[in-house]
């Protein structure tokens, strides 16, 4: 009787995760991308370059170091997906899109700050990645991944386009 | 202290260099922020408690630097760069490092 839970518990209570990780993955991620899209739009004016040098022709009022930072997991369905993909190996989708979210969004909070401090460019924008790990030693699974954007923001005194 | 992650100070020349200045610092989380990246592990989304983290800590390895750079007499520091590594389960090192110069 008892080993009948134990399985109804061992099968049933991951399934459930797996159904609801689906669900609300999902959601969350349709939603940030919308939020991610309507920003950039909004955001398009502040050209953020890699350029490591000023361009000559640019005129600096003032500058300062600005940066955003995110740290975004994945959820237990696609970490689920991941984990049979690594069995063929191939493309691993849920993990390229998260890391394209986590850098997309790293990148607008830079420029996000970039723009409430009145700056008009970022220039050397750098983006550093790391993995973040849980404490709990029977969970040896990534807690998620965290994206950092930084470079200089500069106020021009003309605009840079 | 000006700080840039260029080369130079935009508009100003570098008089003097004092060398590699860096600061850093190595957190870890607490339980109950482990425990809501817990659930946010199930549904996915921002671990918004480790953003801020990782955010404040950050803060603390540039002031370490920035003080650093104050005591060999720099008032700005170039080239600025941070780095993060994961050392061990659940302690990341935020790391900031730049060169310290004196310009006019």
């Amino acid at each position: 009787m008892e080993s009948a839970i134990d399985a109804v518990v061992n099968i049933a209570v991951p399934l459930v995760l797996l159904a609801v990780a689906f669900f609300t993955g999902r959601r969350i991620e349709r939603r940030h991308y919308q939020s991610i899209r309507a920003r950039e739009n909004e955001l398009r004016m502040l050209p953020a370059v890699t350029f490591r040098q000023i361009p000559s022709a640019w005129v600096v009022d003032s500058f300062g170091v600005v940066s955003g930072s995110v740290v975004i997991s994945i959820d237990y369905f696609k970490r689920f997906l991941a984990g049979l993909r690594t069995l063929v190996g191939g493309r691993v989708a849920s993990y390229e899109s998260l890391l394209d979210r986590a850098r997309r969004e790293a990148i607008l909070r830079c420029k996000e700050e970039a723009h409430a401090r009145g700056y008009q460019a970022v220039v050397n924008l750098r983006l550093e990645t790391t993995r973040v790990t849980r404490a709990s030693k029977n969970n040896r699974a990534t807690a998620g991944v965290e994206v950092l954007a930084f470079g200089t923001g500069l106020e021009l005194r003309r605009d840079p386009r | 202290m000006l700080l840039s992650t260029t080369e130079g100070i935009p508009g100003r020349t570098i008089k003097r260099f004092f060398g590699v200045v860096s600061g850093s610092t190595v957190r870890s989380k607490h339980i109950g922020r482990d425990i809501m990246a817990g659930i946010k592990n199930i549904f996915g989304g921002e671990l918004t408690g480790y953003t801020e983290l990782l955010q404040e800590s950050r803060e603390d390895a540039l002031a370490r630097m920035i003080q650093e750079a104050e005591s060999l007499g720099a008032n700005a520091v170039v080239n600025l760069r941070f780095a993060t590594s994961s050392i061990t389960q659940g302690a990341a090192e935020l790391f900031a490092y730049g060169t310290a110069v004196q310009v006019e």
